[in-house]
């Protein structure tokens, strides 16, 4: 077999893990088990993404989405007492209807799509080019996706970084300045619990 | 704090090389994948795996919540700070060639080690600040229900020899 065949493979084969893990999301009741499925998917996405070649992507998606998401997830779910409300599994149609119909046409829209990593594909002729041949003239520095993300894509970066600064201010300011009465009330609730079934 | 003696040496052994490579990952990304943004992220993982292990108040008297919302607010500030130094330069706003009088891609160069700087600090910071409030409120709240268990046991010892 031929490396192209070993990548092809490699691609079903994660491709159906994912749908896996999916059906386990959707499928699951535990939050718990939620939380790890999710950073299972985050896992397997950084593999698709690596064969892709896109590897800042492929590290930022390890980094963030299996790492940080996953523990902030687990505090939240120690915050709000995941075990209390059991939501039963309920098949609806509307959700499902509604889930294939998009699927059906992205698939549908998908026919249009240049092959993935065609040299002639419109996003590889457009400015690409340009970074490719300008960055070891203008910045010089190997990484390419550095070179754009840090100094042709200068701006757009600073917004991300405001963003962030946004969302870490936005946190900051709600869960410092907002009373703790959820754990009384909860207790609360327990002990008016038994009384009510007595 | 864990009890646990594996998971306790294991991130006495693991902290300090994750703090590492979360620099390696920062200085390198020019060279490598990474960046400003991976390496904060990495970094804010050893934190808050110090901070997992032994105990949110440690964590906190050796990363300060004080410290943390200045490098917040630093990070960014160093970030728009180039482009306000480009801009004194007679450049435009975030033109690093500006920095070096000589030879703009060393400008360059120079522009993206200090702006990815900036921005590994502030996601860093963001994230062990998101960290620290969510698990700051987990305590509170074990704490609070803690003292009603308290209220509660009192009670029923007070309710007992009648």
């Amino acid at each position: 077999m031929s490396i192209g065949d070993w990548e092809a493979l490699i691609n079903v084969a994660l491709l159906g893990l994912l749908l896996v893990v999916t059906f386990g999301i959707i499928r699951l009741r535990n939050l718990f088990g939620v939380v790890m499925l999710a950073g299972i998917y985050s896992l397997l996405m950084a593999m698709v993404f690596t064969l892709l070649d896109a590897v800042d992507v492929a590290f930022t998606e390890a980094a963030v989405g299996a790492g940080v998401s996953t523990i902030l997830s687990l505090g939240t779910l120690a915050l709000i007492d995941s075990r209390r409300e059991k939501i039963p599994f309920r098949f609806q149609f509307t959700p499902l209807l509604v889930a294939l119909v998009t699927g059906g046409v992205l698939l549908w829209g998908m026919q249009d799509m240049p092959a993935v990593g065609a040299a002639d594909a419109p996003n590889q002729v457009h400015v690409a080019p340009y970074y490719i041949q300008q960055t070891p003239v203008d910045i010089d520095v190997p990484n390419i996706v550095t070179a754009v993300l840090a100094s042709y894509r200068g701006f757009d970066t600073l917004g991300e970084v405001t963003v962030i600064f946004t969302a870490g201010i936005g946190v900051m300011m709600l869960l410092s300045s907002m009373p703790v009465i959820g754990a009384r009330r909860r207790r609360r609730r327990d002990d008016d619990g038994p009384e009510d079934d007595a | 704090m864990i009890e646990h003696l594996v998971p306790r040496i294991l991130a006495k052994l693991l902290i300090p090389f994750i703090l590492l490579f979360g620099l390696y990952v920062q200085f390198h990304g020019d060279f490598g994948p990474g960046g400003g943004f991976q390496a904060g992220v990495i970094f804010a993982a050893g934190i808050i795996l110090y901070a997992l292990i032994y105990g949110l108040d440690r964590a906190r008297s050796v990363v300060t919540p004080g410290l943390v919302s200045f490098l917040v607010a630093l990070g960014l500030l160093i970030y728009a700070g180039v482009g306000v130094a480009t801009m004194l330069l007679g450049a435009e706003f975030l033109n690093y060639g500006a920095l070096d009088s000589h030879d703009p891609v060393h400008g360059q160069h120079l522009g993206i080690l200090i702006i990815e700087f900036g921005v590994g600090t502030t996601v860093a910071a963001v994230m062990i600040t998101i960290f620290y409030q969510f698990a700051g409120r987990l305590k509170i709240t074990r704490e609070l229900e803690a003292d009603d268990e308290d209220d509660a046991d009192e009670e029923q010892v007070t309710e007992s020899p009648r």
